[in-house]
């Protein structure tokens, strides 16, 4: 049963509610629990989570939603009682003296140099637009900003000689601070421009882990290349990279650039004479560029940066990528003929939109078509329950997904009980997971799937199974969760840990397969 | 595009997540955490102020340029009746926004009877309150004649009023002269030992001071303000130091003019009374601001007032309208055997020294009353340093010490109150809630958010007359 109630006029930070709803949804009999301020959007997407509810008509944007779905009356009423202790619990004190607005900010620290900026959506603008007038360069990791506002954001950004990384842009590392979601990879002469922030992750840590190392990487928001926006953020950030005398190797990642922005993009590429390596994800031929390698994966051009920034030959790529391959093949072999006659299909439960989409793009040939755009669905509950006969990838980080509780890189309880729903489904042949480690993400993540991973194959073992769990680690040995540390746990709650998403879907596909592709 | 983003060391304000600080402090470099909340008004009107920020910071640049030269000095003492501009014997000047007398709150009330018997109008406390109800008695607030008074902020005809004027523009303002503490008319106290009081305040201290300040040729208050904020005081709920300094300028000047007796009963009388600089603060304080009001477009607030029963709010760019909610019981500490219960809402003209950038706004100079804020030096540090947040200038005359000699935030500026939801920090004594008994307690109190919102109301729809209501 769903129940609910508006609290009037009581604004909380999204972080606060996330906090509180995962606290909730602990409780004895409680479901799932979502607390979201009242503003239209999160409206539709309580709608389209069956979680709106017909007391939340006259709700206002400064009101607060909660709803709960619950077994039964008693644990729901609990639940309601509990939110107000859940609400004050959340979030770090501090200190009383602490600036309120990001003047008071500038005037607190005088030495800043750039806003990180993740207010709602509504109000990122505003602040953004007071962070250029500052004098700020500025990375707005919040989402919901409309596009005019971005082109009108970037215009003065670049009008100031200043860099506006986002709306959107939750991965970027400065000076070897990581901001946002990043990881803590070696400083080295590698420069990244990424429209896409699992991707900047995902390529960082694999330079990172390859021995080389990353100067810059700067995000632009994953609308930057779209046409209404023309890349002027990632047009200029391939442009401080030029000139960065510390950069010697630039990568540059974008989920289906826009193709008027793509030569805008050559154009600028070619003005430098450092070598450049593209990722332009979804894009099937992106022409003869001035590229010293143009990558299909993100791992190719990880690979391909580090290999150049080592001074070594990139005719040795497709030889280490083919390693590679080989290697999860030999796997892939080996875990095939335990599998039942009836697994036959994959299922990937992703945190990250762009490791999705990589990993559709190196499964499709292999295995063929995947279940339709789950977006759509009516129910995000429904939308994740298991679908049989088909291949499938779900974005367990997209908007249905996520109302009212934390990212799925932060709060893992949505993919740990997918993961066990998923063990029942005689179907499933093979289960692939993303796990993305460093700052912002959850600091154990381990421990939270390992359980789910035990629970999933016991499920599949009292139905006569074996079920293969193929996961990835996005990570360095320095990154506070410790790529190692995860690696090992994971494989000791027995799962199969490949070294790249890429390598991951490879090795899912070709377990699914059933042949050698 | 320049490239020094790379070539120093990172250094990241973080407005959201608080987290995030976390990744950056790690690698080594800096990072602060602003704690941020949404705009107290809906996105159309923000967006307005947004459109026209441009005459907007220009017209609040002309009103805190005009605050900030203004040159208060102390003139000459006189009547009432014959220096307040619209002063007439059947008017009444009282503290905050207009107010009837049945809507008055007791010590209000009280003050009005207080004064009716000191102008010999009444003869008992009945007839007193007769003639305050009859109608008979026009009311009206202080802030539109120029004037300012701390509590009641009772002004009658026959009342000795300071003159202060800022000399870079030749305008006036007038204050009466504090009586001291414990039982008083401000309070809302009536009895005969206050009415002797006023009553020796207009036959010997009024003709003593006048001629002394004569005799100095005027004082300048702007250079004692900004001494006294070197000394410890904040001008608002201490003035130990700015009354001492005052004392030391006069004292030479009423040994000259004045008999000898006469002279050290006066003087006896400023040195036993904390207070006395507050009302000539007040003034300073009125005559600075009265010189940004009317400037089009403005956001810049004029006037903080309370009347004990609603805050009123005037801004620059917003004409003479009052803009109100009702007002706040303050968070005090009280004399012994009071409470809160026994405290009334929020009352007088003094806000006004807040509004020029002093008292509450500059509290991180007066360490010796932060048991009012929490006990702790750090504590009033934390409230001067959000004042700078709604503020649209520091001040240059006017410096804090422990703040590195940083100018006090001046002029509340009624966008940022909106942007920031921040509500404006107020030093303040507390009335009892019944008439004739006195001051209870002193403490601060939060500044009602709603008239500065209201006001930013009214500008967004002078700024833009189609601005729809969301």
């Amino acid at each position: 049963m769903t129940s609910g109630t508006v609290l009037t006029g009581s604004y909380f930070d999204s972080v606060a509610l996330m906090a509180a709803a995962v606290q909730l949804r602990k409780l004895p009999g409680v479901q799932d629990v979502a607390l979201v301020m009242a503003t239209a959007t999160n409206k539709a997407i309580l709608h389209s989570a069956g979680m709106l509810l017909p007391s939340f008509a006259g709700a206002k944007d400064e009101d607060l939603l909660v709803a709960v779905i619950a077994d039964n009356g008693d644990a729901a009423a609990a639940a309601l009682g509990a939110v107000d202790d859940a609400l004050r619990g959340g979030g770090p004190s501090l200190p009383p003296d602490a600036p309120r607005t990001l003047h008071g900010g500038v005037a607190a620290l005088p030495s800043a140099s750039l806003a990180l900026i993740s207010v709602a959506g509504r109000f990122a603008a505003d602040e953004a637009l007071d962070a250029l007038r500052l004098g700020l360069h500025v990375m707005i990791f919040s989402d919901n900003v409309p596009l005019e506002r971005e082109v009108e954001l970037k215009h003065l950004a670049r009008n100031r000689g200043l860099l506006l990384m986002g709306p959107d842009c939750g991965s970027a590392i400065i000076n070897g601070a990581p901001l946002g979601f990043a990881n803590v990879v070696r400083r080295g002469s590698v420069g990244i421009v990424a429209a896409s922030g699992t991707g900047l992750q995902e390529v960082s840590t694999i330079v990172s882990n390859q021995g080389a190392g990353i100067s810059q990487a700067l995000g632009t928001g994953g609308r930057d290349t779209l046409r209404e926006v023309g890349g002027i953020m990632f047009l200029e950030a391939l442009r401080l990279l030029t000139d960065d005398a510390a950069t010697a190797v630039i990568v540059l990642i974008a989920k289906a650039p826009d193709t008027e922005v793509v030569p805008l993009i050559s154009r600028a590429a070619r003005r430098s004479d450092k070598p450049v390596v593209t990722a332009f994800l979804g894009v099937s031929h992106d022409g003869p560029g001035p590229w010293a390698f143009s990558a299909t994966t993100l791992e190719e051009a990880g690979i391909a940066a580090a290999t150049l920034a080592k001074g070594d030959d990139v005719s040795a790529i497709p030889q280490i990528l083919a390693a590679r391959r080989s290697e999860m093949k030999a796997i892939a072999a080996s875990i095939r003929p335990s599998l039942a006659p009836s697994q036959r299909f994959v299922r990937g439960l992703f945190s990250g939109g762009t490791l999705r989409g990589e990993a559709a793009s190196i499964m499709m040939p292999l295995v063929g078509s995947f279940a339709g755009d789950l977006r759509r669905s009516a129910s995000a509950e429904r939308a994740s329950a298991p679908r049989g006969g088909m291949h499938s990838l779900v974005d367990l980080g997209a908007d249905e997904f996520t109302v009212g509780r934390p990212h799925p890189m932060i709060d893992y309880s949505l993919r740990c009980r997918r993961l066990v729903q998923e063990a029942r489904d005689p179907g499933v042949a093979v289960i692939l997971m993303d796990v993305v480690l460093g700052y912002g993400a959850h600091p154990d993540p381990a421990g939270e799937l390992a359980p789910a991973i035990q629970d999933a194959q016991r499920i599949a073992s009292e139905g006569g199974r074996t079920l293969p769990i193929v996961v990835s680690v996005t990570g360095t040995a320095a990154d506070p969760q410790r790529l190692p540390s995860v690696q090992d746990a994971l494989r000791e709650a027995g799962a199969v840990v490949a070294p790249s998403n890429a390598a991951a879907s490879y090795l899912a596909a070709t377990i699914a397969a059933g042949r050698d592709a | 595009m320049s490239t020094e983003l790379f070539d120093r060391p990172l250094s990241v304000v973080n407005v959201g997540i608080p987290w995030f600080c976390d990744g950056i402090r790690a690698a080594g470099a800096e990072a602060i955490q602003v704690d941020w909340r949404p705009p107290a008004l809906p996105p159309n009107v923000m967006a307005a102020f947004a459109r026209h920020a441009e005459r907007i910071t220009a017209a609040n640049q002309e009103a805190v340029s005009r605050i900030l030269s203004a040159r208060p000095r102390l003139v000459t003492l006189g009547r009432a009746l014959d220096l307040i501009p619209g002063m007439t014997p059947d008017t009444i000047l009282h503290a905050g926004p207009p107010i009837a007398w049945p809507r008055m709150c007791g010590p209000m009330q009280g003050a009005v009877m207080g004064a009716l018997l000191y102008e010999r109008r009444a003869g008992t406390v009945e007839e007193a309150r007769d003639l305050a109800a009859s109608g008979a008695i026009r009311f009206s607030p202080c802030h539109d004649h120029a004037s300012v008074g701390p509590m009641a902020g009772i002004i009658s005809a026959s009342m000795p009023v300071f003159v202060v004027r800022n000399d870079e523009v030749g305008a006036q303002a007038f204050c009466t002269m504090n009586e001291g503490l414990g039982k008083v008319l401000r309070y809302g106290a009536y009895s005969p030992e206050v009415i002797q009081r006023l009553d020796w305040m207009a036959d010997l201290l009024f003709p003593v001071l006048a001629e002394a300040v004569k005799a100095l040729g005027g004082i300048d208050l702007r250079a004692i303000i900004a001494q006294a904020l070197h000394m410890g005081d904040e001008v608002h709920n201490r003035n130990r130091a700015a009354t001492s300094l005052f004392l030391r300028i006069l004292a030479p000047a009423i040994v000259e003019t004045a008999a000898r007796d006469a002279a050290a009963e006066v003087l006896r009388f400023i040195d036993g009374n904390d207070h006395f600089f507050l009302n000539l603060s007040m003034a300073s304080c009125k005559v600075s601001l009265d010189s940004a009001r009317g400037i089009p477009s403005s956001s810049v607030v004029v006037a903080m007032a309370r009347n004990g029963t609603e805050f009123g709010v005037q801004a620059s760019g917003t004409g003479s309208a009052w803009f109100t909610a009702p007002a706040p019981v303050p968070d005090a500490l009280f004399f012994p055997g009071f409470s809160k219960a026994d405290a009334n809402p929020d009352i007088g003209d003094s806000a006004i020294t807040e509004t020029a950038g002093l008292g509450g706004f500059a509290i991180a100079a007066a360490p010796a009353i932060v048991q009012f804020v929490g006990g702790a030096a750090r504590d009033a540090v934390g409230y001067t340093l959000a004042m700078y947040e709604i503020t649209a200038a520091e001040h240059t005359a006017y410096r804090i010490p422990g703040l590195d000699f940083r100018g006090t935030p001046v002029g509340i500026d009624l966008v940022k109150v909106a942007r920031t939801g921040l509500q404006p920090f107020i030093d303040t004594g507390v009335a009892h809630r019944e008439p004739g008994i006195g001051q209870v307690g002193a403490g601060v109190v939060r500044a009602p958010i709603e008239p500065f919102l209201a006001a930013a109301r009214a500008l967004a729809f002078a700024l833009e007359p189609t601005l729809k209501e969301s």
